[in-house]
C-alpha cells in the first residue's frame, strides 16, 4: 500500500480546511482512496484549523502515523496540533518566512524545511488567497495535475463564477511556480482513475443507510458530533416523502419517533452520549411496547459533556446495559465509514423485523471523517414489519405469543385491531397485568425474538486464521486492519481479525466458531475502563491468554502503533 | 379499509363503541370516570371511527386512559405523552390524536413538552385531568397544588406558587384554551368536541377531583361556574381574564386562528435509489 499524508494548517479564516477539501476531491478524481480529518481550536468559529489528508492506492480507514508534508500558512497556535501531526526526518515542513520561526514543537523530530512566501504571493495575485497559493504549492510537490484541480474548483465555485475561478487559478499557478525547486512527494496513484469514487463522511453514510433501510420519520435535537446525520437526512427525507421534526430535547425526540413508529413509519433519531443518557427510559418503553426505532449514537468523549469533538468507544456500557429491567434490544456498530451505510441500513431492517429498538454506535471519528471510498454496495435490506391485516374474527392480540416471538402489529387506521401499546407489563392483548405468568411470558417472548433470529454472517467481520486473534469493534477496526495488512505484506500472517458488528444480542455459537483454534487474544478498544473487554468477558468464552490495548480518546489508534503492539505481542 | 370491516361497523356510533371492556383501576368517585364518559360522548358526537382515533398518555391515574378506550392507544412513560402524540400526528395527519393525562405528568415531569407543544401548534387535543395532586403515587403536591397544602412529603406544604396552566398555554401559543369540570358532563363534552374540531393545539384543563387524596375537592361542584364572559380570540384579553379569575371559571376561554404546524411532505417523491448521487466524485 502506498500512501501520502498532507497536513494544511492556518489560523482562522486562512482557509486551511478548504485547501484540504479540494486536495481530497482532486485526488479522488485521479483514483486515490483517502481519508480527511480535521482538527480545530476550541473557538466556535475562526480559530486555528488543521486539515489532515491521507491518500492511498488502496481503501483506508485509518489516519496516518506520520505526515509527508505539513504546510502552514502561519504558525499561530499551530503547536497545538503537534501531537496529531507527527513528523519525522523524512517529513517536509513548508512555511512562510514572513510568519516567523517554525515552532520548536514541530522541529524536534528534525523534519526537512522549505520556505514559500505564501502571504506575499497571495498579495501579488488579484483577489489572491493564501490557501489557493498553498493548494498550488502542494499540487506541484505531489504532482497533482491542473485538470483535476480545475475540475474540483469549477464544481466548488460553481455559482461564484468565472472571476473567482480565474483568481484561484492564478494563485495556484503562482504557488506551483514558487514550489518548483522543492523535491517531489508523489501521489500514490499514477492518474488512471479506475472506477468512480465517492467522497462521504460516516455521518452522511449513516444517513444514507437509514434512507436505504426505509426510514420515513426523524426527530432531531442537535448535538456534536451527530448533527450532520440529522441535517443531511432532513433534505433526503424531503426528497423521499418523509418528515423531520426538530424536538425540544432528546426526551422528546425519542418519544416523537416512538409515536411516528406506532403510526407505522420506520423512525430514527441521532444523538451523542448526553442525548443517549436522556433517552434510555424510553428505549425501555420501545422494548416493552415493541415499537421499532433506531437511535444512532455518534460517540464522543464522556462522561457528562466530556469532550464533544473527539471519538471514544465509551458508550458501549450505556447502550448495552443502560436500560432498567430485563430489556433485550439491538446494539450494532459500523466498523468503517463505508460500513456506516450498511450497518445503519441493517439496523433499520432488524429493528423493523424484530419490533424492538436498535442502537447504532458510531463515533466522532467515523462520523466526521471524509473518506474517498468505492461506491457502497446496495443491499436488499429494507425495513418491513410483520403487520396485522385483520383480527380474523378473534379478539386482536397485539402481543400474541408466537414461536418467533414477533407478533403481527396493527397500525392505527386498521379497523377491529384497536389496542394500546403499553410500557406497563401486559398480557397478550395488551391489557396491563402484574401477574407472574404474564410477566414471564412476555419477557420470554421479547427475548425469544432476538435469540431465535438468524443474524447470519453480518454479525462480525472475520478475516484471516491462525492461533492468534485480535478482537475489536467499531472505528478502531480501521487501524487494526491496516496493521495486519502491513504484517501480511511482510510475510507475517497467521493472525485473525474479529471485528464485532452485532454487539447485542450476543452470538455465543458464532463467536465460538470465529475463535475456533485460537490460543491467544489481543483486544483493542478506545475506552479508558476497557468496556469492551468486560462485555466480552461477561458473554463469551475467551482463551486464558488475553492482552488488551485500550485507552481513552482523543488520541486515536493509528496503524503504526497497533502494528508495533501486535508485533511485540505475537512475536511474528 | 376492508369490505368486511366496513360492513361490520355500526351505522351510528354510541359512546359505548369507544369504551373497552377493561375495568378502570380508579377509586370509586374519581372524577376521571366522568371524563372517560365525556370523551367517549364527544367522539361519538363527532362520529369519528374508533380505529381512526389514537389516545396517547404518560403515567398516572388519569394516564391509564388509553386502555379504557376502544381507540388505538399508546401508554408511554411518565411525562412524555405529548412528544409521542406529536410524532404520531406528524407521521399520520389522517388520525385524530388525543393526549390525556394528569397535572403531574403534564406540567411537572412533562412541563417542557407542554410549552413546546403549545408553541408548535400541531393539530392535537390535550386533555389534562387536573386534580392538583399526584394520585398514582398516593398524594404528593403537584405543580397546580396550593403552596400550603399539607402532606407527608412536605409537611406544611411546598411553599411553592401554583402553576397556571391556562395562561402558560396561552403565552406559549396554544390555539384553543378551555377549562371544564368533570362533574358537568354536558359542558365538558361540548368543550371536548370543540377542542377536537379546532385546528392546531387545543388544551383543555378538566378539573377532575381526586376523592382519595383530595377529598376537599368534592366541594368543587359548589365553586365552579360558567365563565361570566364569552370566549375571545384576543390572547391578551384571555390572559387577563384567566389570571384574575379564581380557577373555577369554566368554558372556552380562548379560540385562536394561528395556522397549525405545517406538515410538509411531498406528494411526489424520488426513489430511494436516487439518493446519494451527490457523493459521487
Ligand atoms: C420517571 C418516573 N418518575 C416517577 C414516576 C412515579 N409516578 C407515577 S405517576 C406519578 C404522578 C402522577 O400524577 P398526575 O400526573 O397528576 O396523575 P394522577 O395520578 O393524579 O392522575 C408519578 C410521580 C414514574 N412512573 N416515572
Ligand atoms: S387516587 Fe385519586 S386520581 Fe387516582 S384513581 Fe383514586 S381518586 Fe382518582
Amino acid at each position: 500500500m502506498k500512501t501520502l499524508s498532507i497536513a494544511v494548517v492556518g489560523s482562522g479564516g486562512a482557509g486551511a480546511l478548504t485547501t484540504g477539501n479540494l486536495l481530497l476531491e482532486a485526488a479522488a478524481r485521479l483514483g486515490c482512496y483517502g481519508i480527511q480529518t480535521r482538527s480545530v481550536g476550541p473557538q466556535i468559529r475562526g480559530g486555528e484549523a488543521a486539515a489532515m489528508v491521507r491518500l492511498s492506492d488502496e481503501p483506508i480507514d485509518c489516519i496516518s502515523d506520520r505526515f509527508d508534508i505539513m504546510l502552514a500558512m502561519d504558525w499561530n497556535n499551530v503547536h497545538r496540533f503537534a501531537p496529531e501531526i507527527l513528523l519525522d526526518e523524512n517529513s517536509l515542513i513548508i512555511g512562510d518566512p514572513a510568519e516567523g520561526e517554525v515552532p520548536p514543537a514541530l522541529t524536534r523530530s528534525n523534519p526537512q524545511r522549505r520556505e514559500v512566501a505564501i502571504g506575499a504571493l497571495a498579495k501579488q495575485v488579484r483577489k489572491g488567497r493564501a490557501n489557493m497559493i498553498a493548494l498550488g504549492v502542494i499540487a506541484e510537490v505531489i504532482g497533482l495535475p491542473d485538470a483535476a484541480v480545475i475540475a474540483v474548483l469549477e464544481k466548488q465555485l460553481g455559482k461564484k463564477g468565472e472571476e473567482a475561478l480565474l483568481s484561484s487559478l492564478d494563485a495556484i499557478t503562482a504557488g506551483r511556480a514558487a514550489a518548483a525547486g522543492i523535491e517531489p512527494r508523489r501521489l500514490p496513484v499514477n492518474g488512471s482513475a479506475g472506477t468512480a469514487k465517492w467522497i462521504i463522511t460516516g455521518n452522511h453514510a449513516a444517513g444514507l443507510g437509514a434512507i436505504r433501510g426505509g426510514i420515513k420519520f426523524v426527530a432531531a435535537y442537535p448535538i456534536t458530533p451527530a448533527t450532520e446525520v440529522l441535517e443531511w437526512i432532513s433534505k433526503a427525507l424531503s426528497r423521499t416523502g418523509g418528515t423531520l421534526v426538530q424536538a425540544e430535547d432528546e426526551l422528546a425526540s425519542i418519544n416523537m419517533i416512538l409515536g411516528a413508529s406506532f403510526g407505522g413509519q420506520p423512525s430514527l433519531t441521532a444523538t451523542s452520549g448526553p442525548g443517549l443518557s436522556l433517552m434510555v427510559e424510553s428505549l425501555g418503553l420501545a422494548v416493552s411496547a415493541e415499537v421499532p426505532i433506531v437511535v444512532i449514537d455518534v460517540m464522543r468523549g464522556g462522561p457528562s459533556t466530556g469532550i464533544p469533538t473527539i471519538a471514544e468507544q465509551s458508550d458501549l456500557n450505556i447502550a448495552v446495559y443502560g436500560l432498567h429491567g430485563d430489556a433485550p434490544h439491538l446494539v450494532l456498530a459500523p466498523n468503517s465509514v463505508t460500513d456506516c451505510v450498511a450497518t445503519t441500513q441493517w439496523s433499520v431492517f432488524l429493528a423493523e423485523a424484530l419490533q424492538t429498538p436498535a442502537v447504532v454506535l458510531s463515533d466522532q471519528y467515523l462520523g466526521q471523517a471524509r473518506c474517498i471510498i468505492d461506491a457502497p454496495q446496495t443491499l436488499p435490506l429494507r425495513g418491513e414489519r410483520l403487520l396485522a391485516t385483520d383480527a380474523g374474527g378473534e379478539r386482536y392480540q397485539r402481543y400474541a405469543v408466537t414461536e418467533s416471538g414477533v407478533s403481527p402489529m396493527a397500525i392505527p387506521g386498521l379497523p377491529g385491531c384497536q389496542h394500546t401499546a403499553d410500557g406497563l407489563e401486559h398480557n397478550p392483548i395488551g391489557t396491563p397485568s402484574s401477574t407472574a405468568a404474564d410477566h414471564q411470558t412476555q419477557l420470554d417472548k421479547r427475548q425469544r425474538k432476538l435469540t431465535q433470529f438468524d443474524f447470519g454472517d453480518r454479525w462480525a467481520d472475520i478475516e484471516g486464521d491462525g492461533e492468534l486473534a485480535i478482537i475489536t469493534w467499531g472505528s478502531v477496526t480501521g487501524a487494526v486492519r491496516e496493521a495486519l495488512g502491513r504484517l501480511r505484506a511482510e510475510g507475517g500472517g497467521g493472525i485473525r481479525l474479529v471485528s464485532i458488528r452485532l454487539l447485542t444480542p450476543v452470538q455465543p455459537e458464532r463467536f465460538a466458531g470465529a475463535l475456533a483454534g485460537v490460543k491467544r487474544v489481543l483486544l483493542i478498544e478506545q475506552s479508558h475502563s476497557a468496556q469492551f473487554r468486560h462485555f466480552l468477558a461477561a458473554h463469551y468464552r475467551l482463551p486464558e491468554d488475553i492482552e488488551i490495548l485500550n485507552r481513552a480518546g482523543p488520541l486515536l489508534f493509528r496503524a503504526g502503533e497497533v502494528y508495533d503492539r501486535i508485533k511485540s505481542w505475537s512475536g511474528v | 379499509m376492508s369490505q368486511t370491516a366496513e360492513a361490520a361497523a355500526p351505522v351510528t356510533l354510541t359512546p359505548n363503541d369507544y369504551k373497552s371492556n377493561i375495568k378502570p383501576i380508579w377509586c370509586p368517585g374519581c372524577g376521571d370516570y366522568s371524563v372517560l364518559l365525556e370523551i367517549t360522548k364527544a367522539l361519538a358526537a363527532l362520529a369519528l371511527r374508533p380505529e381512526n382515533v389514537a389516545i396517547v398518555s404518560g403515567i398516572g391515574c388519569s394516564s391509564r386512559f388509553p386502555a379504557y378506550s376502544n381507540c388505538y392507544g399508546f401508554h408511554g412513560v411518565h411525562g412524555r405523552a405529548l412528544p409521542v402524540a406529536t410524532g404520531l400526528k406528524i407521521a399520520r395527519p389522517d388520525l385524530t390524536v388525543l393526549c390525556t393525562g394528569g397535572d403531574g405528568d403534564g406540567f411537572s415531569i412533562g412541563g417542557n413538552h407542554f410549552l413546546h407543544a403549545c408553541r408548535r401548534n400541531v393539530d392535537l387535543t390535550y386533555i389534562v385531568m387536573d386534580n392538583q395532586v399526584y394520585g398514582m403515587t398516593k398524594g404528593q403536591a403537584s405543580p397546580t397544588t396550593d403552596p400550603d397544602w399539607d402532606h407527608v412529603l412536605m409537611p406544611g406544604g411546598t411553599g411553592t406558587r401554583a402553576f397556571q396552566p391556562l395562561v402558560i398555554a396561552l403565552a406559549s401559543g396554544a390555539n384553543f384554551v378551555a377549562r371544564a369540570f368533570s362533574g358537568d358532563p354536558a359542558m365538558t363534552t361540548d368543550i371536548i368536541i370543540e377542542a377536537i374540531r379546532h385546528p392546531g393545539f387545543s388544551f383543555v384543563q378538566i378539573l377532575s377531583p381526586c376523592v382519595t387524596f383530595r377529598p376537599d375537592q368534592r366541594e368543587w361542584r359548589n365553586f365552579v361556574r360558567q365563565a361570566p364572559v364569552p370566549e375571545t380570540n384576543d390572547p391578551s384579553r384571555a390572559a387577563r381574564r384567566i389570571m384574575s379569575d379564581d380557577g373555577f371559571n369554566l368554558g372556552i376561554l380562548y379560540r385562536g386562528d394561528r395556522p397549525p404546524y405545517r406538515i410538509s411532505r411531498k406528494a411526489e417523491f424520488e426513489e430511494v435509489t436516487a439518493i446519494g448521487k451527490e457523493f459521487l466524485v
